[in-house]
């Protein structure tokens, strides 16, 4: 039976270099290049090969954004994704981990009810604000089981699928019941780059937008004020003390000064 | 900043085991708890529950709930958030704490949406007082560090491994155990078998060395050398991404955004110049030692102890230096 799956991106600065406002405390983002996030092309690469393995399937990328996220939903359908949908609105501005979870299950109830999903799919985590917590959250709201660290969809029907999760010791084989949110890492796949189809489908391709009120959510579910945390100040990482250089007349002379010092100073 | 002052370790054991990482808990715990004027308690689970609240009293923990149920000695979110849940109730605990592991994260974010909780993720340090609590934690792969405010009566908050120094072993130390009574829950996950890593390996997240091997190599041999110099030093093995997408190693050992984030005492960077994707990993561990060809290269420019050299010239001097003062 063909599978309904969702895909779940993040529009986020192509660049971690980032520098911080010092009047605000808070990142610069204006003037900064925007792209899909790269963790997600991972999740995106995935749906489409589960749409390769079931034929008939659907995949419909979703984010929570700025009108610009379009970019990132129009990049999932260049890379093969079927559909896009964007939450977006001024209300979803300084959201968190837990109110953008909360409106992007909203965001999935409202397609399961149109159409019953299947799997939900995530990257790792974001290149911007690095949480991770994401996916498993949306899993949360939903109510439904969640597999983080996922590195192999091992089989999938329409009732339950079996992954590998790469633990820090090895790898657990997980049943799950579907539907369920699935956050992938890196190694699950090698990600394609878009098809010249792809790059005119994704021109083409209408994005379903919705505001709170069409998820069925109060403004005050959403954004800065259903947040349930707030960044107060960003700042760059305390700057490294200098370091040395050792010196030496050979390789041989080197090493054998660097094992001094490390013993020296009690780091060996 | 309403809610509940006392603070919950939230100990996820691994393959029968708490994983060193839980011992650091208790360290952040006491300093969580000074900020906010709370207790401390601790929650185990499985069978091996009562061992391991002994483990917890050994080093300062006061009070360890027990669930020592079989279903809990292997990890799925749904059936720990409902027993951690029940013992956050019982406990009135408002600041729960984890590890930043995998089954970590995964079961914050299912606490999350439980308890009506804020999370700051993967945090590594914690401050406040007079009941509020904050933390910071990086963004933009370890090139903003970001502090973080709760506006929620229960705060959870996971902890980097190696930020906080693990609570030593204090003679004489035991902890008040209790068992606590939760009710099986029901949950669509499971897990159904497990294959263990190389035997041997010593995780990333938890080493307090590491040994990192990069193009610098040359080829996939060069880590025998790598793993030689980590051996010797009782490290672990870090790869850079290039030689992971090249396949001269697996993925678990990728140091990096798109890999682990580590913060050991000794990272030794060896081949390695320091591209900024794995910079963001390892940049904050405690000594830096660079070893590469290139003077130039930005891995030298952070470095503590850098050694212009060939690797292949200076490790194996190292190694055999260690190696006869540790005889002598």
């Amino acid at each position: 039976m063909p599978l309904n799956i969702v895909v779940c991106v993040k529009h986020t600065p192509a660049t971690t270099s980032v520098s911080v406002d010092s009047a605000t405390g808070k990142v610069k983002t204006a003037g900064l290049a925007y792209g899909l996030n790269p963790f997600d092309e991972y999740a995106v690469e995935e749906a489409v090969r589960l749409k390769e393995r079931v034929p008939g399937s659907f995949a419909t990328a979703l984010t929570l954004g700025a009108d610009s996220a379009d970019a990132a939903l129009r990049e999932a359908v260049s890379r093969g994704i079927d559909a896009a949908a964007l939450v977006t609105g001024p209300e979803f501005d300084g959201g968190d981990s837990y109110s953008t979870s909360r409106a992007l299950a909203a965001a999935v109830q409202k397609l399961h009810a149109q159409k019953p999903v299947h799997l939900v799919l995530f990257g790792k985590n974001t290149n911007d604000g690095n949480s991770g917590m994401v996916g498993a959250m949306t899993a949360a709201w939903l109510n439904w089981p969640s597999v983080v660290s996922v590195k192999k969809i091992e089989s999938v029907d329409e009732a339950s699928a079996s992954v590998w999760r790469a633990m820090e010791d090895g790898v657990e084989t997980v049943k799950v019941k579907l539907p369920a949110a699935i956050s992938t890492i890196k190694e699950i796949n090698e990600p394609r780059l878009p098809s010249l189809k792809g790059k005119m489908a994704a021109k083409k391709a209408a994005v379903t937008k919705w505001g709170a009120a069409d998820l069925g959510l109060k403004p005050e579910e959403v954004g800065a004020a259903g947040a349930a945390t707030s960044v107060t100040r960003q700042s760059p990482p305390p700057s490294r003390p200098a370091g040395m250089k050792i010196e030496g007349a050979t390789a041989a002379d080197k090493a054998k000064k660097l094992v001094d010092i490390l013993i020296e100073r009690k780091i060996i | 900043m309403a809610g509940e002052k006392n603070v919950l370790i939230v100990a996820v054991p691994q393959r029968g085991a708490l994983p060193p990482a839980v011992f650091e808990l208790i360290t952040a715990a006491k300093k969580a708890a000074a900020a906010t004027g709370g207790t401390v308690s601790a929650l185990v689970f499985g069978t091996k529950a009562a061992d391991f609240a002994k483990q917890l009293g050994e080093r300062g923990a006061e009070k360890v709930l027990t669930v020592s149920d079989a279903a809990y000695d292997s990890f799925v979110d749904e059936a720990y958030a409902a027993a951690t849940a029940a013992a956050a109730k019982q406990e009135a605990a408002g600041v729960l704490l984890l590890a930043a592991s995998v089954a970590g994260r995964s079961l914050a974010a299912r606490l999350s949406v439980l308890l009506k909780a804020g999370v700051a993720a993967e945090i590594c340090e914690i401050s406040g007082s007079g009941g509020a609590l904050s933390a910071k934690r990086y963004q933009y792969g370890g090139n903003i560090v970001a502090e973080v405010a709760f506006k929620s009566d229960v705060k959870i908050l996971t902890v980097q491994p190696m930020c906080f120094e693990a609570a030593p072993v204090e003679a004489g130390k035991a902890a008040q155990t209790t068992p606590l009574s939760v009710p099986a829950a029901s949950a669509g996950a499971q897990v159904a078998s497990f294959k263990a890593d190389e035997a041997g390996e010593i995780d990333l997240g938890a080493a307090e060395r590491i040994v990192s091997g990069g193009r610098g190599l040359g080829n996939a041999d060069g880590f025998k050398l790598i793993r030689e110099l980590a051996h010797t030093l009782g490290a672990a093995v870090g790869a850079s991404r290039a030689v992971v997408d090249a396949g001269w190693i697996a993925y678990r050992h990728q140091v990096g955004l798109t890999g682990r984030t580590v913060h050991p005492k000794l990272y030794v960077a060896c081949g390695i110049s320091g591209q900024i994707q794995h910079l963001a990993g390892m940049a904050s561990s405690a000594n830096i030692v660079a070893v590469n060809t290139d003077p130039a290269c930005p891995m030298m420019d952070i470095a503590t102890l850098g050694v212009v050299g060939d690797v292949y010239e200076v490790l194996p001097v190292v190694i055999s230096e260690i190696k006869k003062r540790r005889g002598a």
